[in-house]
């Protein structure tokens, strides 16, 4: 905000500091003018945002919890991801499935920092997902100052060769102690971890790069299993990694339900699962 | 193309201000014939019989003490999620859902409880929900935020606001068409939807005021002023009606041709009055009203919520205006109950809601199978097996490692 005296920052309550105090301080360091509530609607909320983005100001829209996401889905989808090629270019406000929307996940606080810095950057419209429950459980040093990751490139999080471990998010989490856990197995397998970072545009480069390696995948995700983003980099690697594959592309996602109250643990993919996987993979 | 938007602006700021008084008068005229502040402001008396009374106060004394149970529970991780609190608003959900018949319907938001309550769904059913037990109404699937029951006409807690609006006017669809295209005279069952002074920045709220007086529909918006949209004051998140200094909700409703209503939510005998003419209302056919009921809270949005951002000035007034003393002094100046009465309704609360806990404390938690059930409607889930089986009677399924689908 001090390297760009145009952006601003709005949402729910995020002038005190919002629901997950992400937000503390900035309202008193930066002004009302531009750190400020909105009313309660997200419609409303990312609608303003693209309308302010449209005219040449960085617009930085918080919406409180990613389940409100979809209430604003219709002027994310409909017009934020559209309004540049619609415009033929004219003006600029720019996911998931969506072609004009980017997708950022990042999994560590200095992550975070990085990843959402280039997105404010970004003449595209970004989606940035703070995994929430990284908020309390997550700690380690941030570097100060100003710094920005690129948006589009994977991390690797640990050199392997037996298995492709891709995830993105709180999942990362998982995979890494996935990872240590197969190195344990007797024999032990070695597991690549790749950090995707950005769902959208996603690296394919350096998961294929992996996978030609190691002759095996493995991608996580929270979201369910049918139609979310695992299919798609399965199908991708079935298509460029043919001839190298020792085993199916795998996928240890949430189950095809909504979020249940109980048995969280139950639906989510975890440790012992991702670890099934690998076994299974590495048997096949 | 920027340049001009932007000259554009002072046009139309203009077109506002000469717009203004033209509406200022509908405004005027369109109140008038509805809003009954006389009516209102005079003394309650007479309203109501002993019986009734004990009824509304047994129903606004269970409502607290069930909150303020919940309290304790989550604290001591009973509960999970967040939970809200309707501490504070009893006089608005017993002064109007009491009114209702068990064929009515009503919709709440996420703030629920008292709600379901009222409408008669078993104390003992909410709390099990809350802990997540097999036994609670929605099997410990929906929770806090998502009480449901089809037995007693609750159409579920919404968590996102402004949402069940429109389903609430939906089912109150169902029962004009009974009665206009099906020729059911008998059919004159209402549906009230509650919801909060935040959700009224929503589209949907709009929305729904605009198909419920389109169709005329049996329907009641009651809107829950308790004066803050989670963090944000009311004042300070919604801007005035023209010509007030404060923004009125209420005054929405003739703006969508049906009669908006203004009533003090801290006294439950006015809520009544008004719902009741509301409801015959409704039932007559004659079309919806918006109810607004200025309450407050007596906790923050959720139990995660510190309440730092509230002053203990405007604790302190609403919290002298409690719903509940109030009817407790207008019943024994007014011989409606004597002490002993009171007493007793006090003990059987308590009684009612220790039984509650009991009972969710003890029941079972649901089959972990269920994770797979009402996904679609087959009941025993979708996730079949390569051998035939259902997946969660494979072995890996309860320690988390098997294929769920």
């Amino acid at each position: 905000m001090e390297a760009d005296d145009t952006a601003c920052v709005f949402g729910e309550d995020i002038a005190f500091g919002g629901v997950f105090r992400a937000t503390v301080g900035l309202q008193e360091r930066f002004g009302q003018a531009r750190v400020f509530n909105t009313p309660l609607t997200e419609q409303g909320i990312v609608g303003f945002g693209i309308g302010l983005a449209a005219l040449g100001t960085t617009a930085i829209a918080e919406i409180q919890f990613a389940d409100y996401i979809y209430p604003a889905f219709d002027q994310l989808v409909n017009e934020a991801a559209k309004m540049r090629y619609r415009s033929g270019g004219l003006f600029d406000c720019g996911g998931l499935t969506v072609p004009g929307l980017k997708v950022v996940m990042p999994s560590s606080p200095a992550e975070a920092k990085g990843l959402l810095l280039a997105c404010i950057r970004e003449p595209d419209p970004c989606v940035f997902f703070e995994p929430k429950m990284l908020y309390r459980t997550m700690v380690e040093e941030v570097p100060a100052g100003d710094y920005v990751l690129p948006l589009g490139v994977a991390r690797t999080l640990a050199e392997g060769s037996d298995v492709t471990l891709v995830g993105w998010g709180a999942q990362v989490l998982v995979l890494q102690q996935a990872a240590r856990a197969a190195a344990a197995l007797s024999p032990p397998v070695s597991c690549e971890v790749l950090d995707l970072r950005t769902i959208m545009p996603w690296d394919v480069g350096a998961v294929t790069r992996s996978v030609n390696k190691t002759g095996r995948l493995i991608v996580s995700h929270e979201a369910p299993l049918t139609g979310h983003f695992g299919a798609e980099i399965a199908a991708r690697v079935a298509e460029r990694c043919f001839l190298r594959l020792e085993a199916p592309p795998m996928r240890v996602c949430g189950a095809d339900t909504p979020f249940p109250l109980v048995y969280e643990p139950l639906y989510l993919p975890g440790v012992d699962r991702v670890l099934e996987a690998i076994r299974a993979s590495v048997s096949y | 193309m920027l340049s001009s938007m932007t000259n554009r602006a002072p046009a139309q700021r203009a077109a506002v201000r000469t717009r203004g008084p033209q509406r200022a008068a509908l405004r005027v005229c369109a109140v008038a014939t509805t809003a009954k502040k006389d009516a209102a402001a005079a003394p309650a008396k007479g309203l109501i019989t002993p019986e009734a009374a004990k009824e509304v106060y047994y129903d606004m004394v269970l409502g607290r003490e069930f909150e303020e149970m919940c309290a304790q529970m989550y604290y001591r991780g009973k509960m999970f999620g967040f939970v809200h609190l309707y501490s504070g608003q009893e006089a608005v959900s017993s002064g109007v859902i009491k009114l209702l018949r068990p064929d009515d319907h009503v919709c709440s938001t996420y703030r629920d409880h008292v709600h379901a309550l009222s409408k008669g769904v078993p104390a003992r059913e909410i709390m099990a929900e809350l802990f997540g037990k097999s036994t609670g109404c929605c099997r410990g699937q929906g929770g806090s935020m998502h009480i449901f029951s089809a037995k007693h006409g609750v159409l579920g807690g919404y968590a996102f606001i402004g949402e069940g609006i429109p389903i609430g006017v939906g089912a109150a669809f169902k029962s004009a068409y009974r009665r206009n295209v099906l020729g059911d005279e008998s059919s004159d069952s209402v549906t009230v939807s509650f919801f909060g002074d935040g959700t009224c920045n929503v589209g949907q709220f709009y929305e729904s005021l605009n198909m419920a007086a389109l169709y005329k529909l049996p329907h009641i918006f009651v809107v829950e002023n308790n004066k803050w949209a989670i963090g944000m004051s009311h004042g300070r998140a919604t801007n005035p009606t023209l010509g007030d200094e404060d923004p009125y909700i209420y005054k929405k409703g003739p703006a969508f041709g049906m009669p908006g209503v203004h009533v003090d939510g801290m006294d439950v005998l006015k809520v009544r009055e008004v719902a009741q003419e509301a409801i015959a209302r409704a039932r007559r056919g004659d079309g919806p009203t918006l109810i607004e009921a200025e309450t407050y809270r007596f906790r923050g949005h959720s139990l995660a919520d510190p309440d730092e951002l509230r002053s203990k000035e405007e604790k302190a007034k609403y919290a002298a205006r409690d719903p509940i003393p109030q009817l407790k002094d207008y019943m024994l100046a007014n011989g409606l109950a004597t002490e002993a009465d009171i007493k007793e309704i006090h003990d059987k609360v308590m009684a009612e809601v220790e039984d509650s806990v009991k009972f969710a404390d003890e029941s079972p938690k649901p089959d972990k199978g269920q994770l797979l059930e009402n996904v679609f409607a087959d009941p025993r889930g979708f996730g079949i097996a390569p051998d035939g089986r259902y997946r969660y009677e494979l072995p890996g399924f309860t320690t988390g490692t098997a294929q769920v689908s």
